[in-house]
Order: C-alpha cells, then sequence, then structure tokens
C-alpha cells in the first residue's frame, strides 16, 4: 500500500482501485479542536482539486480539495458521531472518504511521506 | 475569527507581551494591526478553562483613553448616550458612541477614574476629589476612528490622553478572585461587578476593573507596558491562571451574548436594533442632546425593523457570519456571528432578524454552503452570566 501526500496537507492510500483520503497531523494541528466534518455524497463525482469536503473547526470553516479525481465509495461515519477524530487520529481513524481511482498518473507528482515531512519543515 | 486578519493594515506592529506569548507557545496571527495571540494549547481547552478557572487574555490592542478637565462628562455626554455626569467615581458603564445617523461607531466602557486627593494635616487641606477624569476603554481596530471622533467634537478645554503606554491584561473565570487576592491581598474585596480601582501594587501603578468580556466574574489591569511581563507572570504562576488565546476570547463572548464591534455592531446598526437599549440611560433618551439622538429616538418609537436575537442551530455544522437567516422561502435575516459552542457543545450565532420573527421560540432556518439547518431564536446569554454583583 502506498500513501501520498499533497501540499494541501492530504494523504492518500491507495490500494488497488481506492483511494483513502484524510487530512495530515500538520494539518488538523493548523485547524485546532474540529467540531463538524463535511463529507461528501456516496456516488458523488468529484474533480481533482474541487471541493470534497468542509473541516469546521471552533473558528474557522476549511475546504478539502479532491487530491485525485473519482467517484466516492464510501464516507468515513464515525466522524459523525466524534468529529474529533480527526485531531486524535488524522492519518488513521480520522479518515475522510474512499474514493475510485480514475487514472493513476494522477499521483504523478505527489510526495511521499519523506517528502511532504521536508515540506512541512520549510513552512 | 478568520476575516480579521484582511483588516488588517500592511504594518503590524507588536505589543509589550508579544515576546511573552512566544515563549507560552501561543500561535501568534495578525489582528486589529497587532500581531496577538490566537490560541495556546488549543481553543476548546481554552475555553473550558476560562469558564472553570480563570484565563489570562492579553487584550493591549485595545485603545486606552483618559478624558480630563471640569467639562469631561459634560462634553462626553455629547457624543455617548449613556448618563456619564451621575456616574460615581469608581464606577463604570457600557456604552456606545453613536453618529449623526444613530449608527454605532464603537462601543466602549467608560470608568469616573476621578482621583480622591487624600487631605494633609500640615498643610491644613481635606481630602477632596481631583479633576473630573473618564477612563475609556474602546475596540482596537476602531481605536484611531474613536480618537479623531472624539478629538473633532470634544470641546477644547477638554484633554484626550491616548494611554498608549499600557497594557491591558483580563484576567478572567470563576477562580479569577482567588487567584488575584493572593497575589495582592485586600485590593478587590469590596469590589462588585462594573467598579474599577487604582492600587499601587509595590512600584507598579495599576488600575483594576471588575469587567470582562466572558460572562465570567473577573478583572481588565491596566498597567504600564514595562511591567506587564512581571505581572503577567506573577498572575500565571497561580495554579487557577493560564493565558488564553483570542480564538477562545470570541467563543466565550459569543456563549455571553456579547457583541463584537464590526460584526454584531457596525454604522449600519443602531444600539435600538442591536438590542442595546439598556445603554441608553432614560434622563438621556428624554433630554437629548447627544450625536444620534434624534435618529435612534425615531427608532425607539417606531420600532426597529430587525433586531439581534440569539440562534441556537440544530445538529452540530455551525453556521458563521454573513449566513442566510430565513423563514420559509423569505430572507428574514443575516448571521453577524457563529460558531460552536464549546460549554454547551453545539452551534450558536447571532443575527438579525425581522422584528415580527425576533420572539423567543421563533423557528427559522439557516443556510449554510446550499443546506437550511433549522435554528430557534434563543434567549441571549447562552451561557449564565456569573458577575459578582455582591450581596
Amino acid at each position: 500500500m502506498a500513501r501520498y501526500f499533497t501540499d494541501e496537507h492530504e494523504w492518500i492510500d491507495v490500494e488497488g482501485d481506492t483511494a483513502t483520503v484524510g487530512i495530515t497531523d500538520y494539518a488538523q494541528g493548523q485547524l485546532g479542536d474540529i467540531v463538524f466534518v463535511e463529507l461528501p455524497d456516496v456516488g458523488s463525482v468529484i474533480d481533482k482539486g474541487k471541493d470534497a469536503a468542509v473541516v469546521e473547526s471552533v473558528k474557522a470553516a476549511s475546504d478539502v480539495y479532491a487530491p485525485i479525481s473519482g467517484e466516492i465509495m464510501e464516507t468515513n461515519d464515525a466522524l459523525e458521531d466524534d468529529p474529533a477524530l480527526v485531531n486524535t487520529s488524522p492519518e488513521e481513524n480520522g479518515w475522510f472518504f474512499k474514493m475510485t481511482i480514475g487514472d493513476k498518473s494522477q499521483f504523478d507528482g505527489l510526495m511521499d511521506e519523506a517528502a511532504y515531512k521536508t515540506f512541512c519543515d520549510g513552512l | 475569527m478568520s476575516d480579521e486578519t484582511e483588516d488588517t493594515i500592511a504594518e503590524i506592529e507588536t505589543l509589550p507581551l508579544d515576546a511573552w506569548h512566544r515563549r507560552k507557545g501561543a500561535r501568534m496571527v495578525p489582528f486589529a494591526g497587532y500581531d496577538m495571540p490566537i490560541q495556546y494549547e488549543g481553543i476548546v481547552v481554552e475555553h473550558n478553562w476560562t469558564r472553570q478557572q480563570a484565563g489570562l487574555f492579553d487584550v493591549s490592542h485595545m485603545g486606552q483613553l483618559m478624558v480630563t478637565g471640569d467639562k469631561a462628562a459634560e462634553e462626553l455626554e455629547k457624543l455617548l448616550p449613556g448618563a456619564i455626569a451621575s456616574l460615581k467615581p469608581g464606577k463604570v458603564r457600557y456604552s456606545l458612541l453613536v453618529n449623526e445617523d444613530g449608527g454605532i461607531l464603537d462601543d466602549l466602557m467608560v470608568t469616573n477614574a476621578t482621583p480622591w486627593i487624600e487631605g494633609d494635616e500640615e498643610a491644613g487641606t481635606e481630602g477632596h476629589w481631583g479633576d473630573p477624569a473618564y477612563y475609556l476603554v474602546v475596540n482596537g481596530a476602531m481605536k484611531w476612528d474613536d480618537i479623531a471622533h472624539l478629538r473633532e467634537h470634544l470641546d477644547d478645554d477638554v484633554t484626550l490622553t491616548h494611554m498608549d503606554e499600557h497594557a491591558l491584561i483580563a484576567l478572567q473565570g470563576p477562580n479569577a478572585a482567588t487567584a488575584l487576592n493572593r497575589v495582592m491581598r485586600n485590593v478587590i474585596d469590596d469590589m462588585v461587578f462594573m467598579e474599577s480601582v487604582c492600587h499601587d501594587f509595590g512600584e507598579w501603578p495599576l488600575r483594576i476593573t471588575r469587567a470582562g468580556y466572558t460572562g465570567e466574574d473577573g478583572f481588565e489591569i491596566s498597567v504600564p507596558a514595562e511591567f506587564a511581563e512581571s505581572l503577567a507572570d506573577r498572575l500565571c504562576a497561580e495554579i487557577e491562571v493560564r493565558p488564553i488565546g483570542l480564538g477562545a476570547r470570541d467563543s466565550l463572548r459569543l456563549e455571553a451574548g456579547l457583541p463584537l464591534y464590526g460584526h454584531d455592531i457596525t454604522t449600519e446598526t443602531d444600539p435600538v436594533s442591536a438590542d442595546l437599549g439598556f445603554a441608553l440611560s432614560k434622563k438621556r433618551r428624554e433630554q437629548g442632546g447627544w450625536m444620534g439622538h434624534d435618529k435612534v429616538m425615531q427608532v425607539l418609537e417606531s420600532g426597529p425593523l430587525q433586531k439581534r436575537v440569539g440562534l441556537a442551530i440544530e445538529g452540530r455544522m455551525p453556521a458563521r457570519e454573513g449566513a442566510p437567516i430565513f423563514s420559509g422561502d423569505t430572507q428574514v435575516g443575516r448571521i453577524t456571528s457563529g460558531g460552536f459552542s464549546p460549554t454547551l457543545e453545539r452551534p450558536i450565532a447571532m443575527g438579525y432578524v425581522d422584528t415580527a420573527l425576533a420572539q423567543e421560540g421563533t423557528e427559522l432556518e439557516v443556510e449554510v454552503r446550499n443546506k437550511r439547518l433549522p435554528a430557534k431564536v434563543a434567549p441571549l446569554p447562552f451561557v449564565p452570566h456569573r458577575y459578582h454583583r455582591g450581596k
């Protein structure tokens, strides 16, 4: 299983034809206490770079963009009852949605863990 | 709070406690022209700490002004709709600067700061009140406009001093008095909400006012900038006290139903629509003589078109500033502040709605990202005030 990172602080786990998407620990730290996550509808098709989810912290709402194009297969129901999972377990239990991978070339140019760490260190 | 950063002027200044905040691990953001701490540990933790213990807030961005002179009260009454002349020394009043059109230029606290001059037996003088002085605390983002407005309209016999070499530290929470009492004994014992005293704490000349912006008991302490760090350290050495950022300050004041200038009140809103009628004292409504009186009285008589209300929003999705409010298909208002209440663990908001729909319990809807959220007009404050009003 490969994990990619975007410069918008999302992580993408690729397993076969499915990508699981969430936001990184760095992102949750920047957002602060998350009180609500608005997830996309299952079955909706979202283009890379378009709004896919909204994360509401106490102070503001932030958009989460689709890191690749594809169809939403499943969303994380656990976030409905416990949005703070994004704070406590951003890169595991606090995942946002699973989507199909239209075209694998979409991963070109995304970062691996080491590159993402270097990217964050430079911020 | 996110949009405040857009208002900032190009030059961001630093406040006396800047380095202190950074040492405490604050995340600093530009606010009202200054680098300010938005949070330290996290907004929810800080919010809850203030509700349960005591929080220290640096509010040095706010404008501290002193208006002095024999005609100070009389002159201030030309610009403020509150009774200033009858405000006794050591007492504090919430007031408003109102423009010619009845719009709100700013909200502020006025303290009668007239000093008591001790008698001197040798010189044969008796104790007496010194020159009339009024201490004003105005919003940070508005202070330059306020100063210009006051300078333009106050008589030349009155002196306006911008106390820009003073920091302002708020200590807020149910244990604020306990902590402050341990640091300086017998200073605040007899004080109740909306009272103010001067106290020399060693070589630090302080002004301590029992008031705040959280709905809790607490104090605002004006201190010369050079002693601000030492005072913050002294207070934070108490077990009850932790530094709290602007993020929690905003969520605390929203729960307390307190309006934020530039959002819930602006030049587009008048004191009546803003439900701040208590700031218009009865006598001064009748007598007039203050800027905007005619316009405000017209609104009082005809009734406001819209009114500021609290809104309890169903579900967990917060509705924020700017969100339209609907009754059926008709837009009937707009949210002016909204967010998630850490105390109530649900979204709350303030906004303006048509007066006919302003009664408590009225069922409305708020639109967020094309979704309609059920909302009910709720009494303010959302979380009860716990001011120390004495017996």
